[in-house]
């Protein structure tokens, strides 16, 4: 009855992707320009916290071992920190700009999780590649929202932010539970589709 | 000076121009990259070929997912911060 977990994977790309081409354009038109409309501030924080309590099924429902369920569990966390950070900023309740660090934080503690709770290496199947180039584009990505939030006009900081959650979404929608390519496990038979 | 006036003008409105022209192209060319992938893997889109489909996969769409929200932000986002973008630029400095 559940469903596969690539199809989880390939709705939280979708979310990725959204927040990805909202933070795209915050960094096209510059800061002054996004906040005009109130709603449109909320958005993209909105999506991020909104991911973050969907995260929490994800750790209840997909717990295959503990180490699966500490890292959704840790995803859950950060995301809805980070996005509920950014709400606070936007609607006023936080003051202070450095509550944006917990933007780089939740990228540090999601790529760590991903490739910690990842037992295989790199090439062993593509759900394997998958998890290890997530967390690696995270841990490496963690320096853009790190320098938007020391030097928030800096152009390629904010573009650099974006991009990251784009190059995730596309990882992610290549994820697959069994790939016959970038590795050596497959279900076997005939690939559903 | 006139004319210096005129090319700060004309560099400022160029510069519009760009930003308003990649704000634009991100719904455009999002929708394209769905497209193209349904292109390259129809076998991703089980619609294609419903039958023995259970209930997830006729749901798990991601071509179509792309494509929605490239859709969506062209159609719900892109208009009204292009006027945003427009009047700010429009309006006298100081």
């Amino acid at each position: 009855m559940l469903p596969k977990a690539e199809f989880v994977h390939w709705w939280f790309a979708t979310g990725f992707l959204i927040i990805g081409l909202l933070l795209l354009a915050e960094a096209l038109v510059g800061g002054e320009v996004w906040r005009r409309r109130a709603w449109r501030a909320y958005l993209w924080p909105s999506f991020l916290f909104l991911m973050g309590v969907l995260m929490w099924p994800v750790m209840v429902f997909y717990t295959n071992s503990t180490i699966h369920m500490v890292a959704h569990g840790s995803w859950a966390q950060v995301m809805m920190l980070a996005g509920g950070a950014e709400l606070g900023l936007v609607r006023g309740k936080l003051k202070s700009s450095y509550w944006r660090l917990t933007m780089p934080l939740a990228f540090l503690v999601s790529g760590t999780a991903l490739l910690i709770h990842e037992q295989n290496g790199w090439l062993y199947s593509r759900s394997a590649f998958v998890h290890h180039a997530c967390g690696w584009t995270l841990i490496v990505g963690a320096i853009f929202p790190l320098g938007k939030t020391l030097a928030p006009r800096f152009a390629p900081f904010r573009a650099g932010h974006a991009l990251t959650f784009l190059v995730i979404a596309f990882v992610l929608y290549a994820a697959r539970d069994a790939a016959p390519i970038f590795g050596h496990f497959s279900a076997g038979g005939v690939p559903h589709r | 000076m006139e004319s210096h006036f005129a090319t700060e003008a004309v560099a400022q409105l160029r510069r519009r121009s760009l930003r308003a022209a990649a704000v634009n192209l991100i719904g455009p060319l999002t929708m394209l990259g769905g497209v193209a992938w349904a292109f390259l893997q129809p076998y991703r889109l089980t619609v294609l070929h419903p039958h023995g489909q259970g209930f997830w996969w006729l749901l798990s769409e991601p071509p179509l997912y792309v494509v929605l929200v490239g859709l969506g932000f062209a159609l719900f986002l892109a208009p009204s911060l292009l006027e945003d973008l427009e009047e700010v630029e429009d309006a006298p400095e100081g």
